[in-house]
């Protein structure tokens, strides 16, 4: 593989999977709103 | 009235649906064409740069106009955008966000239908053996449904009701049924995308052959990644780019505003839509890129890559190339190929359900069983025609209008109204409501001005291509019932071919094409001539008029008698989906003069 397409490939492919993985990783350890919230998974009692 | 027992089950759950909702086909098949036809790894600052000031801005508005109508207990564009913005006239431009979902839903599950059916063929082994052409003609023969490979008669119909009536039993169970869909479907795409990606990068020369001695995976990752920095000042790439990005986000559909109408007030929408986005990204940009271009240039090489490079290669060429692991690793590669390629498809055609039936729901209380099952025949009878005459062009047509055309028209528009009309104050005191991420403030900037600018720049480069799609300028044979019949475009370096054979029911022209060749020393392409030929077929009462050694234009009249052309089952095509637009556009109607007699109108 050629180097100028080695350096584009590892910068675009790098910055989207490093930025995928912080948002995601800040989905899932953000703390829940307080209930009444969005998602019916984390309540107490079903809907 | 509202349908306000729907809930998502899990935040994870509904970043999914939406990643899933913008995954499509076009992830693996149509981002790594256009980065080979718009200068290789150059394509990839404009698309990232397009990206910023357009996908995610667009994201961050549809997500903020979505919530903001679901807490007026609207979930469908048409009464989002009425409780926005008051005025009798612009719930009318939402209308395109269910029109848009249904008339692409109509054609795109004939695609997904294609996908569970090769899922089938590679597990039953029907590809083994079989040479590249014959790969190719089997897709030929199955979208011609008067032909069936399995013994069922007309196969492709059944694969596609088949495939309308699985959205629609799922779509019934509601926001649960599609969350449970994508939490499966979405880490399963995630998965095979990554082993057919690994196998794309690590193939190298392995797969050379006789015929295609120079083959070398690495070859395309080449291409497909040095930046042809030359190509970067050309427009032509920076709308290819702007085009790309609106297109793989699902943006312009409504189903995002839907899907977001679900969330509360208090909850966020500003790292949910970056996450779902930036998820699209990676199987874009890091998986979509890795498949399907090195695959194919490791077995037939690079110049193959360069000139048959398009859609149709999911389905006319991997599974050939697949073959070429043997036979035990085909049938796992097409599974997982075709696998990802339907879980792609039926995330975003549930998607596309979402908007009615909410509206239904919303407006007439209708239940998602009802909402479900009306969807589904309105789809199955507006897609039929693009099943049964999808080599007259109507697939092609529905394709161009309803997911093309009306998305840039419906973004365009609501991107003004959210900025200029709503009030990029109350926009985006709307968007950070809540937000779990502190958003630049440079983004209101960029909604008020740039994003406007571009979409409006993207729309209006696009007129002069939707004018001649109206008036049918891509063909000579413009009449829906003619007496004669005309050469189409003939392409080409002299535009002009000569006729090489004239039966009683066929003309056989020849003419010099050009194909293009990487000449991987100097690393740039050059442009060969070659002897191209073209076939007209003609049936009973059709009799060709031209003679052999005839030089033939453009336009120039072939053939004689009495001819159906092309142009009028697009046409019917046509008269289908405004009829839809219509029965849509009386429906909001008459669910206004329901709300004015309930008191619930808002204008």
């Amino acid at each position: 593989m050629n180097t100028s397409a080695l350096i584009t490939m590892i910068l675009a492919q790098g910055l989207v999977i490093g930025v995928a993985l912080y948002f995601f990783y800040k989905v899932l350890t953000t703390p829940p709103k307080s209930e009444p919230d969005s998602y019916s998974e984390n309540d107490d009692e079903p809907r | 009235m509202s349908q306000s027992n729907e809930t998502w089950g899990s935040r994870v759950g509904l970043i999914l649906a939406m990643a899933g909702n913008a995954v499509g086909l076009g992830n693996f098949l149509r981002f790594p064409v256009q980065a080979v036809q718009n200068g290789g790894g150059a394509f990839i600052i404009p698309y990232l740069i397009c990206f910023l000031l357009m996908g995610i801005p667009l994201l961050f508005i549809e997500w903020s106009s979505g919530r903001y109508g679901g807490r007026f207990g609207n979930h469908s564009t048409p009464y989002i955008l009425d409780s926005m913005v008051k005025g009798r006239v612009l719930k009318y431009i939402g209308v395109f966000g269910i029109f848009t979902n249904i008339a692409v839903v109509s054609y795109y599950a004939y695609i997904e239908s294609w996908t569970m059916s090769y899922v089938y063929h590679s597990v039953i082994g029907t590809f083994n053996g079989m040479t590249q052409s014959e790969v190719a003609g089997f897709f030929a023969s199955y979208t011609d449904i008067s032909q069936t490979s399995t013994g069922i008669p007309y196969e492709a119909v059944v694969f596609y009701i088949v495939c309308l009536a699985i959205n629609t039993f799922i779509l019934s169970k509601g926001l649960g049924g599609v969350e449970k869909v994508a939490k499966i479907g979405m880490p399963l795409l995630i998965l095979f995308g990554v082993v057919l990606a690994v196998r794309g990068l690590t193939l190298g020369s392995s797969g050379a052959s006789d015929a295609f001695p120079l083959a070398n995976a690495i070859d395309g990752i080449n291409f497909l990644w040095t930046p042809q920095l030359d190509s970067i000042w050309s427009p032509k790439v920076w709308l290819a780019a702007a085009g790309q990005i609106f297109f793989t986000l699902s943006v312009g559909m409504g189903t995002v505003h839907c899907y977001a109408a679900y969330v509360k007030e208090k909850d966020d929408i500003a790292l949910n839509s970056l996450s779902a986005g930036f998820m699209n990204e990676f199987v874009e940009v890091v998986l979509g890129s890795a498949i399907v271009i090195p695959i194919a240039a490791g077995y037939l090489g690079l110049d193959w890559v360069l000139n048959n490079a398009g859609f149709g290669m999911a389905f006319q060429t991997m599974p050939f190339l697949f073959q070429q692991w043997g036979p035990i690793l085909a049938l796992f590669a097409g599974v997982m190929w075709f696998g990802l390629l339907f879980f792609a498809g039926i995330t975003s055609s549930l998607a596309m359900g979402m908007p009615w039936m909410a509206f239904m729901a919303d407006e007439f209380g209708w239940s998602k069983n009802k909402g479900a099952w009306s969807f589904g025949l309105i789809a199955l009878i507006l897609g039929l025609p693009t099943v049964f005459f999808f080599k007259q062009g109507v697939f092609d047509d529905y394709d161009y209008w309803a997911g093309t055309v009306s998305l840039v028209a419906f973004a365009f528009f609501e991107v003004i109204l959210f900025s200029w009309v709503f009030g990029i104050n109350k926009g985006w005191d709307e968007l950070i409501r809540g937000a779990d991420i502190k958003i630049p403030i440079a983004f209101k900037f960029i909604m008020k001005y740039v994003t406007p600018l571009l979409l409006g720049w993207v729309f209006i480069a696009s007129l002069p291509d939707i004018y001649n799609n109206i008036t049918h300028k891509d063909t000579y044979n413009r009449e829906a019932f003619a007496k004669s019949y005309y050469a189409e475009k003939i392409g080409g370096i002299t535009n002009e071919a000569t006729v090489k054979e004239v039966t009683e029911n066929q003309v056989l022209l020849s003419f010099t094409n050009t194909k293009v060749s990487f000449l991987k020393a100097e690393n740039k392409k050059i442009v060969t001539p070659f002897e191209d030929q073209i076939v007209y077929d003609f049936e009973e009462g059709q009799l060709p008029s031209v003679k052999v050694g005839q030089k033939i234009h453009a336009g120039d009249q072939i053939a004689t008698g009495e001819f159906t052309n092309n142009v009028f089952y697009k046409n019917m095509g046509r008269l289908m989906l405004i009829g839809l637009f219509v029965f849509i556009c009386i429906l909001v109607y008459i669910a206004f003069n329901k709300r004015t007699r309930e008191g619930r109108a808002t204008a």
